[in-house]
């Protein structure tokens, strides 16, 4: 049965929703406007990427910044073969976890290799930054193979 | 750089701006869109369920208690009765009508649940519950509910409670 009667809605929150930042994820912005990647060193040592204001387990006030990567290891991943006009790059890509050298957390992030078969579990991955950053994750356009940045 | 390692950098990034958008459509579907083809033909379309009998507008296709397809379309009003109203005296929106300006839920003869809209060609002061109304159509009637413009005294003397205490 076709639709006859369709109207086309949007909702939008115009120019965007502004959040102010606290220290911590303040911080985590600043240093990707400065071309750095930094987590939150844990009580128990392991380091959160990204930063969170809390320990998830003990709920205490997280720790010291850490800087963490540039680089990393892809430890899952799903390939994008028709991307969607709000995601990261207008070609196939895949979105992955990437966890950066000194962290014991994955970030999310987008990963450009032109084929899915070029990805794999356990891939070495280094970010693209973009040359003008504002202070916001996709400061970084990418992560790419390492060795091809 | 010249920070210390491990120092916050300098004119720290303190807002963050993230898009929220949402495109997407609504297809009125079958009951809605029979509804909206009676309103170009100046007819008000409710559907009756086959259980409890109640005929209801605007039409969802389905009757709210006994979740069956109300089948038997049935045309209600022109006119109405008011039941609850409420005159508006703020204008919170570019689009609002002039203030003070009264919407209230008709129930129109036929149907088993009130029918929302404006009430108008009267003093807001002398809209009252059991009031009877017609409608009162755009001149150029097009297959959108805002071809109802509003609905205006009959003249008629007013409903007594009992046809209608039931529905508010």
């Amino acid at each position: 049965m076709s639709d006859e009667f369709v109207a086309h809605h949007v909702l939008e929150f115009p120019g965007g929703y502004k959040r102010s930042l606290g220290p911590v994820i303040s911080r985590f912005l600043t240093c990707l406007r400065d071309g750095r990647i930094e987590g939150v060193k844990l009580a128990d040592g392991r380091v959160l990427v990204p930063p969170t204001e809390y320990d998830p387990v003990t709920s205490e006030p997280a720790g010291d910044p850490v800087e963490v990567g540039p680089g990393g290891v892809v430890t899952t991943w799903t390939w994008i073969a028709s991307p969607r006009p709000k995601h990261p790059l207008d070609r196939p890509f895949a979105w992955a976890l990437i966890r950066l050298d000194g962290a014991d957390t994955a970030m999310l992030h987008a990963v450009d290799t032109g084929s899915a078969a070029a990805m794999a579990t356990g891939m070495r991955v280094t970010p693209r930054w973009r040359a003008e950053r504002v202070g916001h994750v996709k400061d970084i356009e990418c992560f790419v193979p390492e060795g091809k940045s | 750089m010249t920070d210390a390692p491990g120092a916050a950098p300098a004119e720290p990034v303190t807002i963050m701006s993230a898009p929220i958008r949402l495109d997407f459509d609504v297809a009125a579907g079958a009951a809605a869109s029979r509804f909206l083809k009676g309103i170009a033909q100046r007819r008000i379309l409710g559907q009756r369920c086959p259980v409890c009998r109640k005929v209801y507008v605007p039409p969802r296709g389905s009757c709210p208690i006994h979740g069956v397809p109300t089948d038997q379309e049935v045309e209600v009003g022109p006119r109405g009765t008011v039941t609850t109203f409420c005159v508006v005296n703020i204008a919170f929106s570019d689009l609002a009508p002039e203030i003070p300006y009264v919407c209230a839920q008709v129930l129109l003869d036929g149907a088993d649940i009130a029918f929302f809209g404006l009430i108008a060609e009267v003093p807001a002061k002398e809209v009252r519950m059991g009031m009877r109304v017609e409608t009162v159509w755009a001149d150029e009637v097009i297959a959108d509910q805002r071809s109802i413009k509003w609905f205006k005294p009959t003249g008629e003397p007013d409903a007594a409670y009992e046809t209608y205490k039931d529905y508010i």
